[in-house]
């Protein structure tokens, strides 16, 4: 990222505009051309249409709103209890050494196979959509987070102990500055995560959203209104983790050189 | 060099917390919990699974599941390393193709799963096209990343060699990637396994993520709990063999692992 920055000029942004239009003009040829079946490439003025005109109505507008608070309420949830519970298993080795080996059993487990055991707990409501995308997104976080606390290095432990600071000190004065690029990358991660749940969820379980309304869209072979669909979360996903990135950038500054 | 049964106690302690956990849900679904509908007793799980593995379900889900992700796997890390080392040898094409990958890169996977099942309706096709859609991003991103590693005399060589760009990438830049490649390669691993199973739950009536979602939908929680300890044991296993090949991999090309 860093290294494209710098040779990043006027030329070159020039050149990625181009490339950029050109996938769009292929895009418009394949469908106008029909190269491509309309039932499921339509072509871009359909798919612009179809987003004004969603957004116009309010339909899509509430959908995007439902799928984007399912989200970030699930990824706050989830943060919070990733990081607390990382903060308490991190410091503490001997917890590790009991708790570690079953996280890393469950981490390589899809979130969304845990939602047929959540559909017969809670039924198929918004809640249980929402204890799901928690569940998922808790993962990384709460193992980046023990990571970070786990390595602190010894030296600062010493100055810690030298320095009497109590465990609660040690936490906000050393433990969470130093696990601070970790949880960062987690929470990253952990974003993308909530969305893909969100939508999955959505899709389901039929809780009003971005998931359903694409899934509803396919099958009644309204390809336009699909990929308005898509566009959209494809713009979550990519001003999600564009804040974030901007976020992390600036707290980690004092990291860099 | 401790006496025996501290270390014992060290080698059986990852192995306690499930344990408890499973023997507390045991106990409870013997008792308080025993007319519920959502979870039933680990043994009974166990005995659902020897009747999946003795009727063949297990075995055919699991082989169908695991096929797609890997032919997912192979279709979108083959685009994503050939298009991920262009962009890491060339700062050009990489400035040029940099708004592009950054717009498209975003878009979740499970996105295009309505799209895919309109193009190929359900079966083998749609689970492997959304496996390579998700797979192709990473891989893309890292083996750019380990191209633009690559030693720059060793691409001198090359070319003083005239070298044809194929014989250049087959016996240059790709064992010069190789080890990066193949930790990228395990990143894809685990993705892709959990979007086959998520393509199967959310969409495609085959698999072990249909077999789970049927076991909920028929109010069998023996079977449903079953699959879904099978799934987590099936993720672990196959995330294993990919850390062991990884690390084989660096340590033959004698490159310490990450």
């Amino acid at each position: 990222m860093n290294s494209l920055d710098k040779s990043f000029n006027v030329r070159d942004s020039i050149a990625s505009l181009g490339v950029l239009a050109a996938l769009l003009a292929l895009w418009w040829a394949a469908s106008h051309g029909a190269w491509v079946s309309r039932v499921f490439l339509p072509t871009p003025d359909a798919t612009v249409a179809s987003l004004q005109e969603g957004l116009a109505s309010g339909d899509l507008a509430a959908q995007t709103l439902a799928t984007l608070q399912r989200m970030l309420l699930g990824w706050g949830l989830a943060s919070l209890l990733g990081v607390l519970l990382g903060a308490a298993i991190g410091s503490s080795p001997r917890l590790r050494a009991w708790v570690g080996p079953t996280l890393e059993f469950v981490r390589p487990l899809p979130a969304s196979a845990v939602m047929p055991l959540a559909i017969s707990i809670w039924g198929l409501s918004g809640g249980m959509v929402l204890a799901v995308v928690a569940f998922g997104a808790m993962w990384p976080v709460l193992l980046a987070t023990v990571h970070g606390f786990a390595a602190v290095h010894a030296g600062h432990r010493e100055v810690a102990r030298a320095l009497q600071l109590s465990d609660a000190a040690f936490v906000f004065k050393i433990g969470l500055p130093n696990a601070l690029p970790d949880i960062l990358g987690g929470l990253r991660l952990g974003l993308t995560v909530s969305l893909i749940v969100s939508v999955v969820g959505e899709m389901i379980a039929s809780q009003s959203g971005l998931g359903q309304a694409i899934l509803l869209a396919a099958r009644s072979f309204r390809a336009s209104e699909l990929f308005a669909g898509i566009v959209l979360l494809g713009g979550i996903g990519f001003t999600s983790n564009g804040l974030l990135a901007l976020a992390e950038r600036r707290l980690l500054k004092w990291q860099q050189p | 060099m401790g006496s025996l049964r501290p270390r014992l106690i060290r080698g059986l302690r990852p192995a306690v917390l499930p344990l408890l956990m499973l023997a507390l849900l045991e106990a409870w679904a013997r008792t308080t919990g025993r007319d519920s509908d959502a979870v039933a007793a680990p043994t009974l799980a166990l005995r659902a699974w020897f009747t999946a593995l003795a009727d063949g379900t297990l075995l055919s889900a699991t082989a169908f599941t695991l096929l797609s992700a890997a032919l997912g796997l192979a279709l979108g890390a083959a685009a994503g390393v050939l298009l991920g080392t262009w962009l890491g040898l060339s700062r050009r094409a990489a400035n040029a193709a940099f708004l592009s990958v950054e717009l498209l890169r975003p878009v979740p996977s499970v996105a295009l799963i309505p799209l895919a099942m309109l193009m190929f309706g359900f079966g083998l096709r749609l689970e492997v096209s959304v496996v390579a859609f998700a797979t192709f991003w990473p891989l893309l991103v890292l083996s750019q990343a380990a191209a633009r590693q690559v030693e720059p005399r060793l691409l001198e060589v090359a070319l003083a060699l005239q070298m044809t760009p194929a014989r250049r990438f087959m016996h240059i830049v790709l064992p010069a990637m190789l080890p990066r490649l193949f930790v990228a390669l395990r990143l894809g691993v685990a993705i892709a396994l959990v979007v086959a199973v998520t393509v199967e739950i959310a969409a495609n009536p085959m698999g072990v993520g249909y077999a789970l979602m049927i076991a909920q939908q028929t109010l069998d929680p023996a079977l449903m709990l079953a699959w879904l300890f099978w799934i987590g044991a099936v993720g672990y296993a196959v995330n294993a063999l990919a850390l062991a090949l990884q690390r084989q991999v660096a340590r033959r090309m004698g490159e310490p692992a990450p």
